[in-house]
């Protein structure tokens, strides 16, 4: 469905941040992109949406193809409606504009009344807590209800693809599992890809079906969700787990930063 | 009633009919402001121009009202869009400066065609509506002042109608809210800024217009009622549609009465600048204006 390759972006003309990297993402799955900060999750993200064209950013090398047809250099707001939307990172609700608003405006690039109307009342479904604040302006919300107005809002376009980046960021544990179960339900009901870049690795690979880690600007490592679960160093480096499955001790910790080279 | 109450309140009653003209223009200002942060330094040239293309229609063609008055405003929006797509897409990006220096050269432009085309004799404009005062009591109001008023309130209630519910003034509330997410949800932003120039050019000159036909006349002084955008959004808050509604009319009254009662103590001249005196005014006070956000933040 989607595909990256060997894509290269640079910042600014100078700033080099993705150094070839190639990515698959299969209809009807959630795929997982993983790595540490600065690694180039986002800048993937924004990459295959269109938005880094609004960050001075451009893919210089390679190619990214959506359903067959190459849509790297398209404007964000032709690739939306081409059907990818990005829920970009940070809850960015469009403050001065009530919830109900928010969610119309997402299916801005849609035609049938009717379907938006239906798909509206089942984001009030997903979301109930959106409904009791239908007409308060959205940036008063909590980080919670923002997150799940900025997710209900992408879903109201009926994407095909949707981009879900770090959406755990800054949300108390339980509101995490909430929003993870959501995003897991919606992938059931609806069959929605996902291509879902996450801190929380753990959360992460619970409910998806493949991932990818990044390093560098590059994918160093992929697999089977379950696969990449049980890899050794997966485990120590992003799900904090020591050899025998249990949660580390922090006396086990050593006091140097251990760096993992990946081999290629 | 005694005959400074009737002065004051016809100094009022105009003040409010040019203020709500002033609202209007001011409300185009504000549109191309929220949407894409470019300050309009030509308002004026914009007015103006609505003004004379109204008169060349009307009285140099000859054209039937219903027809000349669309047609202008059909040449009001390709002139939005001329300024939108030729002048300021390709500044997309550039320092803010340039692009605040070249709706200024742009407005220069203006001016400097009009002038070729049509020289700067005073031309006579058509009298839209009958010079018969009626009186309102005791005061004596003419029909172009109340008609000018209606019709402006009519086009701001429209406006403001259009803006909270269709789909599209909604986008345009998300674009001036945050760009990048309203790229990201399939909103032209490039679409809506023509847009809002659009709007702008069409208000200026249905501005132009009601202006020629209460003052009879069209000149390049016209440019001088554009300028007055600047104090009412001032006062209103660059960024609040209700706030200019509210604050051209404030601006009309008080420079009408400025003018009815200083003038004569000083000589002549406050009325101009009254307006700009409240601008510097507000500054000083409240550089957010009246109904201005001061950036509200979550905490």
């Amino acid at each position: 469905m989607l595909r990256l390759n060997n894509v290269q972006v640079i910042y600014s003309d100078v700033i080099l941040v993705l150094k070839g990297l190639s990515l698959e993402v299969t209809e009807g799955q959630i795929v997982a992109l993983l790595g540490a900060n600065g690694a180039g999750k986002t800048t993937t993200l924004k990459a295959i949406s269109g938005l880094l064209k609004t960050e001075d950013g451009r893919v210089t090398d390679g190619s990214i193809e959506f359903m067959g047809r190459r849509i790297d250099g398209l404007d964000p707001e032709d690739i939306c409606r081409r059907g990818i939307v990005q829920v970009m990172e940070g809850r960015k609700v469009l403050e001065t504009l009530t919830v109900e608003e928010n969610l119309r405006i997402g299916g801005y690039t849609r035609r049938d009344a009717d379907g938006i109307q239906q798909d509206l009342r089942m984001i009030y479904e997903y979301f109930p807590i959106l409904v009791t604040r239908r007409h308060q302006v959205a940036g008063y919300l909590s980080g919670g209800e923002q997150q799940m107005l900025v997710i209900g809002r992408a879903l109201m376009a009926r994407p095909k693809l949707l981009l879900l980046d770090e959406p755990s960021l800054g949300l108390a544990p339980l509101l995490v599992r909430e929003i993870f179960d959501i995003i897991r339900k919606i992938h059931e009901e609806r069959g929605t890809t996902f291509l879902l870049v996450e801190q929380n690795a753990q959360m992460a690979l619970r409910i998806a079906d493949y991932g990818y880690i990044m390093e560098n600007g590059r994918i160093v490592f992929d697999g089977p969700a379950a696969k990449l679960r049980g890899n050794d160093d997966v485990r120590e480096f992003y799900l904090g787990l020591s050899e025998a499955g249990r949660r580390k001790s922090f006396k086990d910790v050593k006091f140097y930063k251990r760096r993992k080279r990946w081999a290629f | 009633m005694s005959d400074q109450i009737v002065f004051l309140l016809q100094l009022v009653i105009t003040g409010v009919a040019v203020g709500a003209v002033y609202s209007l223009m001011a409300l185009g200002f504000v549109l191309i402001y929220k949407a894409s942060t470019v300050v309009n330094f030509g308002p004026g040239e914009l007015v103006l121009f609505g003004a004379y293309v109204a008169w060349a229609t009307i009285l140099n063609m000859k054209l039937h009202l219903a027809v000349a008055l669309p047609l202008t405003l059909v040449v009001a929006i390709l002139l939005g869009l001329v300024i939108e797509r030729g002048v300021l897409r390709p500044l997309i990006g550039e320092p803010i400066i340039s692009v605040i220096m070249v709706t200024f050269g742009f407005a220069s432009v203006v001016r400097g065609v009009l002038n070729m085309t049509w020289g700067s004799d005073t031309r006579p404009f058509p009298a839209l509506f009958s010079s018969q005062p009626f009186h309102l009591g005791p005061v004596p109001v003419s029909p172009v002042h109340l008609w000018s008023f209606v019709t402006v309130m009519v086009l701001l209630a429209a406006f403001s109608l259009f803006f909270k519910y269709s789909l599209i003034g909604t986008a345009m509330r998300a674009t001036a809210d945050n760009q990048q997410v309203a790229q990201s949800l399939g909103v032209s932003v490039k679409g809506v800024f023509a847009l809002s120039w659009c709007i702008a050019t069409v208000v200026s000159a249905l501005g132009g217009i009601i202006l020629g036909s209460v003052r009879g006349g069209v000149d390049f002084s016209l440019a001088d009622y554009g300028l007055k955008v600047f104090p009412v959004v001032i006062l209103g808050g660059l960024d609040s549609v209700a706030g200019v509604i509210v604050s051209g009319v404030i601006i009309g009254v008080l420079e009408n009465l400025s003018g009815g009662y200083l003038d004569p103590i000083f000589g002549g001249g406050v009325k101009e600048v009254a307006p700009f005196v409240v601008l510097v005014l507000i500054l000083m006070i409240r550089p957010y204006g009246l109904f201005g956000r001061k950036d509200v933040e979550r905490v």
